[in-house]
């Protein structure tokens, strides 16, 4: 056993981080704030070009490897604010069911019924869409292509800037996903969703701590206070465990043998272990995305509450994705059988 | 990132649980918590069978009498043990995982030879003297002194928060010989029947008699028993504490996820888990304990290739100790009126509630904050140390 974070998954995400850093650097980014398409066709591509949709394909269409290795990446994504539908488009490129998007020419969407209204985001860019039943377990389908934007209503704020949203009436059927693996998609959504919240975790307690250095009051770096190290001490708790998590349950995606160990000690299926581990690894990634970039506006003070200030976009992409593959209380409830 | 584990990692767990299977039938149940002399016999019995079974001291070095064992075979260890059922390490504690190791790295071949033996053979016991009524998180400051008269320290001082000093055989002691701070502290074995130790024990909130307070009046302590040069104890007490391995926690934490399911059970027994708000909040806990064990597994994976275990061991215990909490404030809820009894009390349906551990769970996890590094010099710690925020205090 070796859990630490290896030396290839930690050269991938470095390389990760200096492509998305040219090629979409955050002013880049915020220029298409408000705006109907997030990420313009050349942005998308050149996300492709880095194979970040293909990581689980076999060679040669992608790199071969597991999901262990896409969380490390997504955590990235996550950090430097990559918008546009990651998740769905790593998903439909993993199981082959959209031409391109493996290789950033097609956008793949997502949408997780639930009781709210139907809200779709990044709608005039999608080549099509993936839609997961309310039954967390159930087989998702595919609506291809996706619905018209014109035939929707554009929501002219959405709580995100930079994940415009659409809202139709009723999604079509669509037909249910029948690639191998159908039945995983949930797992790897979830686990790449809960990847990006570790990203924004992480990010937010970099920008705290930056700040709290920098920031002098009362003649002294308002990190010197306890007040305020305490603050950054749990972001760093907050973000480590959930790492934890999301690490584990990627090996648990990536190893049967993993798997059915868990399920041996847990007296359940290998896919009720993977299942809990997801779902713990989502719901703790989703507080702890949301818990520390509050922390992060709190040491920032009044500037934490400005547009300018980038850590309010964090906070709004963290609840967009908080509402994506399980709602924090939804996965608490469900994980009470798991004890 | 790999969670297999190797073949001998697999065969050396295969092996520890065919030997607890077939050993700890015949152990028995553990004494009452009152019973010290008691209570020391029962854990140094089960250090025996440890030994004589080759599993004693499974995390100190093979030339010092230990197992070697990795630190991925210690963390398998520590989780068998937990799952059979095993006795826990009791007033075995302070030997074998701090005073033990001290003098492993520390201590001269006479004092090696003269303790590390009968430490791991379960006939010695220690307790621990570091604490002092003015030094607690601030422990550089402890005042107990100890003045040289010849081939002897004499000490006179006071310590507290004492495990075990009623059944101890020895000492780690930490004295004053220096100047004020943390360079004038020396390192020493003393004798608990020599004279001049008054032993006061200090009863818990949970009525236990585990803690003691020493008092220390002109007690001689041979110059020879002091483990590290005069005025080094300080460093020698850090040496200590870079053996940890990220397995400190391992126990308590499967502990928590057992008591957590039985909680879970009777909740569901008494109708409970309809309430969505507690569901959620044993689900929250399911998730908090599964990735603070995803954490140890990459503390000890750490320890286990570059020999310290990283950052993980002060972020596990503030996360832990708070999660254990939230646990305990979970069962005095689900356990409703019989919460105010530690006497077992049979439910509406005539099962029992619990069998009171449940509520002694909850005592202890009040000073899991508090005990080796309260969560704010922990905090404090975490910010100062991994974070690179400026010192202050």
């Amino acid at each position: 056993m070796d859990f630490r974070v290896g030396d290839d998954q930690r050269a991938l995400a470095e390389g990760i981080r200096s492509v998305v850093s040219a090629r979409l650097p955050l002013e880049r980014v915020r220029a298409h704030e408000g705006e109907a398409v997030a990420v313009d066709p050349d942005g998308w591509a050149a996300l492709g070009e880095t194979g970040v949709f293909a990581l689980t394909l076999p060679e040669p269409a992608g790199t071969g490897l597991g999901m262990a290795d896409a969380v490390v990446v997504f955590e990235q994504l996550g950090r430097a604010l990559v918008p546009g539908p990651l998740v769905g488009t790593f998903l439909a490129a993993a199981a082959g069911l959209v031409g391109g998007a493996a290789e950033g020419g097609a956008q793949v969407g997502v949408h997780c019924r639930s009781a709210g209204p139907v809200l779709v985001e990044h709608l005039a860019t999608l080549d099509a869409l993936l839609v997961f039943p309310e039954e967390r377990l159930s087989t998702p389908r595919l609506v291809a292509p996706a619905p018209a934007a014109g035939d929707a209503v554009r929501m002219a704020d959405p709580l995100d800037p930079l994940t415009p949203m659409w809202r139709l009436e009723a999604l079509p059927a669509g037909e249910p996903v029948a690639a191998p693996g159908a039945a995983r998609m949930v797992q790897e959504g979830s686990l790449l969703s809960a990847a990006l919240q570790v990203g924004h975790a992480t990010e937010a307690l970099d920008l705290a701590v930056a700040y709290a250095k920098e920031r002098h009051q009362f003649g002294k770096p308002i990190g010197s206070f306890q007040a305020i190290k305490h603050i950054c001490a749990d972001m760093l708790v907050r973000s480590e465990v959930a790492q934890a998590a999301v690490h584990a349950a990627a090996c648990l995606a990536d190893d049967p043998e993993v798997a059915a160990a868990e399920a041996e000690v847990g007296g359940c299926t290998p896919a009720e272990a993977l299942d809990r581990a997801v779902s713990g690894a989502k719901l703790l990634a989703d507080e702890a995305a949301v818990a520390n970039v509050r922390a992060a506006i709190q040491v920032h003070g009044g500037m934490g509450f400005t547009w300018e200030v980038p850590l309010h976009l964090h906070l709004k992409r963290a609840l967009v994705r908080s509402t994506t593959f399980g709602t924090p209380a939804r996965l608490a409830q469900a994980l009470a059988a798991f004890a | 990132m790999d969670l297999r584990y190797s073949a001998s990692e697999q065969a050396f767990r295969e092996e520890l649980r065919a030997w607890l299977a077939s050993t700890l039938p015949s152990v028995g149940a553990p004494p009452p918590l009152h019973d010290w002399s008691a209570r020391r016999a029962y854990d140094m019995r089960w250090q025996r069978l440890l030994y004589d079974a080759g599993y004693a001291g499974v995390d100190w070095p093979a030339d010092a009498g230990g197992r070697g064992a990795s630190p991925v075979e210690q963390l398998i260890f520590k989780e068998e043990c937990e799952r059979a059922g095993a006795p826990y390490v009791g007033v075995g504690f302070v030997g074998l995982l701090h005073a033990g190791p001290t003098i492993i790295a520390e201590g001269t071949p006479a004092q090696r030879e003269r303790h590390l033996p009968p430490i791991l053979r379960g006939e010695e016991v220690w307790c621990q003297g570091f604490s002092e009524p003015d030094a607690g998180s601030d422990l550089a400051h402890l005042r107990t002194r100890a003045v040289r008269d010849g081939d002897d320290y004499v000490v006179t001082g006071s310590k507290i928060w004492t495990s075990f000093a009623p059944v101890a055989d020895f000492c780690e002691l930490l004295v004053r010989t220096g100047d004020e701070g943390n360079r004038g502290i020396s390192w020493l074995i003393m004798p608990m029947d020599a004279p001049g130790i008054e032993i006061r024990p200090l009863r818990t909130m949970e009525g236990s008699t585990e803690f003691a307070e020493l008092f220390l009046n002109e007690v001689r302590v041979p110059v020879a028993s002091r483990v590290g040069e005069e005025n080094d104890g300080w460093r020698v007490t850090m040496v200590t504490l870079s053996f940890e391995r990220g397995t400190a926690f391992v126990g308590d934490l499967l502990e928590s996820m057992r008591l957590l399911g039985e909680l879970r059970r009777v909740a569901e027994r008494l109708g409970l888990l309809d309430d969505a708000g507690l569901a959620r909040r044993i689900g929250h806990l399911v998730a908090a304990f599964d990735a603070l064990w995803a954490l140890t597994k990459r503390t000890v994976s750490e320890a286990a290739q570059t020999g310290v275990p990283g950052i993980g061991g002060s972020v596990f215990k503030l996360s832990y100790t708070e999660h254990a909490q939230a646990l305990g404030d979970l069962a005095v809820e689900v356990l409703d009126r019989a919460a105010l009894s530690t006497d077992p009390l049979a439910g509406p349906d005539g099962e029992p509630y619990g069998n009171g551990e449940q509520l002694h769970a909850w005592y202890k996890t009040i000073s899991l904050t508090i005990a080796a590094g309260t969560s704010q010099v922990q905090r404090n710690i975490v910010a100062e140390r991994i974070l690179g925020l400026p010192r202050s205090r």
